[in-house]
């Protein structure tokens, strides 16, 4: 498990890639609740102008963090997290979209033991996620 | 069309939603999580709770917000506490700004959750754009 001062400004913590699907949105908007067709129909995305059928925001914000509880175990918990939607992720009616999150330690704060952890969320080589920020208190 | 004139609107206190351990392992599975015994309690869960105070603002004829044009633009969680199964928890939203850009609005809306006690579990900020007529 991580410790807060072994940490360091610059050092990247987790990265994963996640293969997401239309199984994938289909799961998310039963779980969330969120069943904008958008998510789901490809004839309702291209109606309203949207290049094919859009991953939740949410779902890719929610994606996002697991790296970082998964690096996190027990040690720490995130008590601040913040995402910019920049780009949407486009998910094919077959195959994957996949998205990639790589996780820094941007900032360190030693007098209340909290961590700014930077999530560099990426799709096709596009920033998804902008100012995707957590803080983590040790 | 967007209302500018419902910056400061504060909605009532929603009904209250328990908490249930097999929604959050659902939600966690939907967001790539983990699902074992033990499992950290996804932190986007608090969308589900502002949800229902984001359902009061649409249903607003005063609001004029059209979901159809809306985007999401920037979504924020500050924790006081873990969410814990068993939890019952209410939410009151205001809106914070509403900023024209353009022929778009931008609204921020602040969602205070709070557990059977009263005490402030999660603010939720989540700032929409609603796309102009013409846009």
């Amino acid at each position: 498990m991580p410790e807060f001062s072994s940490l360091e400004t610059g050092q990247v913590v987790a990265q994963r890639e996640f293969p997401v699907t239309r199984d994938s949105l289909v799961r998310y908007a039963g779980a969330s609740g969120d069943f904008n067709p958008i998510h789901y129909r490809d004839d309702v995305a291209s109606q309203v102008g949207l290049p094919g059928v859009l991953a939740h925001g949410m779902l890719t914000m929610g994606l996002a963090i697991q790296p970082v509880l998964s690096w996190l175990e027990d040690s720490g918990e995130v008590v601040d997290y913040s995402v910019r939607f920049t780009k949407p992720v486009v998910v094919p009616a077959t195959g994957e979209a996949v998205v990639s999150v790589v996780a820094t330690v941007a900032a360190m704060d030693e007098e209340n033991s909290k961590v700014r952890v930077d999530l560099t969320t990426t799709f096709e080589g596009n920033t998804v996620l902008g100012k995707a920020q957590a803080w983590v208190k040790f | 069309m967007l209302n500018p004139e419902i910056q400061g609107k504060r909605y009532p206190r929603t009904r209250p939603y328990t908490v249930g351990l097999e929604k959050l392992r659902e939600f966690s599975a939907a967001t790539f999580g983990n699902t074992a015994d033990g499992f950290v309690v996804p932190p986007t869960f608090p969308i589900a709770i502002q949800e229902h105070s984001l359902s009061l603002v649409i249903a607003d004829p005063e609001a004029g917000l059209d979901f159809s044009r809306v985007v999401h633009g920037e979504q924020r969680f500050i924790y006081e506490r873990q969410l814990v199964p068993g939890d019952e928890l209410t939410s009151e939203l205001e809106v914070a700004s509403v900023k024209s850009l353009g022929g778009n609005h931008m609204v921020t809306f602040n969602t205070e959750i709070f557990d059977k006690q009263d005490k402030l579990v999660c603010t939720a900020i989540s700032t929409l754009v609603v796309r102009g007529e013409d846009a």
